[in-house]
């Protein structure tokens, strides 16, 4: 009783994080056990309407991923994304910011606005958009390409070149948020650093390597982080832009997964998958943390 | 800003490649707006016109009597509302995180963090089937529930609120205020820049939302603007200027909001201390 009265007087900090905790265990923390439990099952439409049909089969589902060629096939793709694209998102979105940083007049924040813009930019308009721009006939890109005589560009026909679109496509919508990360940090860095500099004769690019750069270890470190994450999900592109065509030539590990469970309703596999590709998101993670380390012990 | 005694030419060189590289981004967004002015054959003409020849409306005007836009817009509308109130759950437990000292704090928290490290695709599947399973599938509430609470929005309202000196909490308990008064009347309004630079991501997000609405909503009648969109683009595949009229329509209303309240979005990052 003593210990319920208690919980009564010092109601409030529970009643504050209830409405969203239990949210989030309804809807994150919960999912996840499901989502393990039934990776080991044979789960499908038909176990979902008759709940006694569902048979447990061991890791089965994770042997059978990996002799299926749609799904080897994902990983390779996937990889060809992460490794093209976040090395160009890192890159442009900190040689954008560093431009930014240039000045603060009126010019400097209209164009933070337009360098933001296509990351708040919604997926479907930007399929929409971006599909009337790679269209091989009517497409803008082709005809400025036929202005320099060159031939018709496949852009989403061709399943090398629909990759490549893909990441071009999506390194546009991936700057602006990282972006103002990067602008963030460049804020936060003490004038007097600059100064400092300055004073022993340190010209512009000595400063941008030997100041600047390093000071921005840790945006840089949080900028990979979250991007090599994002870019491992690599999913909304090739889902609106090819459905992960041609020949599934731009499936990634994230839409084959959407499209097991959702297109196939093979929900065990797709649990299955979606476990594979949270274990390397976890172990790549773990190799930057560790990258990180011995980078500060030198 | 950063250096002192800058050259000039460097100056210019930088001023020159940042609106080089902001026309090039924005490329898409000319191309889009300038082709939903333009009739249905103007669209396909070769060589394609910059400026439409002869402007017209009636792409737009489309997009509400042929098409349902006017239903998508009241169901995207209704999913921005409901995810503010989401909003103030995940800033009520970013306060309780933050100002008060309860049994369990560091295990919950690390846990709200834990599922910020989940991916979507684990959680997608059983999300759908907890649905199901209560019969909320192809219905709004099934829309709008699973994306009201946000790790990573609770997170940063800790980090902001873990500033607020408790003496100034503890004062206003002293005069007698209510623990929920001192959260709407004097926490609110010192923690309003991490309120403007969340309510925009938030409305964002709500606007934008697809893939579970897509997901979920069988019916037309709870399509969102984005569902409706990409319906659009299947329906219309080869009338461009129609389908570039329904982008504009999604992605204006967002470009504005944002260059009125950007600087926000700029600070917020610097407030949470990502840097």
């Amino acid at each position: 009783m003593s210990n319920f009265n208690k919980m009564i007087k010092n109601r409030h900090p529970y009643m504050f994080i209830a409405p969203a905790v239990l949210l989030l265990t309804v809807f994150s923390l919960i999912p996840i056990l499901i989502a393990f439990v039934i990776s080991f099952t044979d789960l499908n439409l038909k176990g979902l309407a008759d709940w006694s049909s569902i048979t447990f089969i061991g890791v089965e589902n994770y042997t059978e991923l990996f002799s299926d060629d749609t799904f080897l096939k994902s990983i390779f793709n996937t990889a060809f994304y992460v490794v093209l694209g976040v090395p160009l998102v890192i890159f442009f979105s900190l040689s954008i910011a560093l431009m930014l940083n240039y000045g603060t007049s009126k010019l400097f924040t209209v164009f933070r606005a337009v360098y933001y813009m296509p990351s708040i930019t919604n997926i479907i308009a930007v399929a929409v958009i971006w599909g009337y721009l790679y269209n091989t006939e009517y497409g803008l890109f082709n005809y400025l390409l036929s202005l320099l005589t060159v031939d018709n560009i496949p852009w989403l026909e061709e399943p090398t070149i629909a990759k490549l679109s893909l990441i071009l496509l999506a390194v546009w919508k991936g700057i602006g948020i990282n972006m103002i990360i990067f602008l963030a940090a460049l804020q936060g860095i003490p004038r007097s650093y600059y100064e400092a500099a300055e004073m022993d004769g340190a010209n512009r690019l000595q400063v941008l390597f030997n100041v600047t750069l390093p000071l921005l270890r840790y945006a840089t470190f949080f900028v990979t982080i979250t991007t090599l994450i994002g870019w491992m999900q690599f999913f909304e592109e090739p889902f609106v832009m090819t459905d992960g065509g041609p020949l599934d030539g731009t499936i990634s590990i994230a839409l084959f997964i959407y499209k097991e469970g959702f297109q196939f309703s093979e929900f065990g596999y797709a649990a299955a998958g979606s476990f594979i590709l949270f274990a390397m998101i976890i172990i790549v993670t773990m190799i930057q943390f560790k990258l990180r380390k011995s980078d500060t012990e030198y | 800003m950063a250096i002192k005694k800058k050259s000039k030419a460097g100056n210019y060189l930088v001023i020159v490649l940042m609106i080089v590289g902001g026309i090039a981004v924005s490329i898409p967004f000319i191309w889009m707006i300038s082709s939903s002015f333009k009739p249905e054959s103007e669209v396909l003409a070769i060589p394609p016109t910059i400026f439409p020849e002869n402007p017209t409306l009636d792409n737009y005007i489309n997009l509400f009597t042929n098409m349902n836009f006017t239903v998508y817009l009241r169901n995207t509308l209704i999913i921005v509302f409901f995810s503010f109130i989401g909003l103030l759950f995940n800033a009520m437990a970013g306060y309780g995180f933050a100002k008060y000292e309860f049994k369990g704090r560091e295990k919950v928290f690390y846990l709200v963090l834990a599922t910020m490290m989940i991916p979507g695709q684990v959680t997608m599947i059983p999300v759908y089937l907890l649905l199901n399973e209560m019969g909320l599938t192809n219905t709004m509430t099934g829309i709008i529930l699973p994306g009201l609470a946000v790790a990573f929005s609770i997170f940063l309202f800790r980090q902001f609120m873990t500033t607020i000196p408790n003496d100034l909490i503890e004062a206003a308990r002293l005069d007698g205020a209510g623990e929920f008064y001192i959260f709407f009347k004097l926490v609110m309004p010192i923690a309003k820049p991490i309120f403007a630079v969340q309510g925009i991501l938030t409305f964002i997000a709500g606007w934008n939302s697809f893939l579970w609405p897509l997901i979920i909503a069988n019916d037309e009648s709870l399509y969102t603007l984005s569902v409706g969109l990409s319906l659009l683009q299947g329906q219309y595949a080869n009338n461009f200027a129609l389908q570039m009229a329904g982008a504009a329509f999604m992605v204006v209303p967002i470009i504005i909001i944002f260059s009125f309240f950007q600087k926000y979005i700029v600070e917020g990052f610097t407030m949470s201390g990502i840097k």
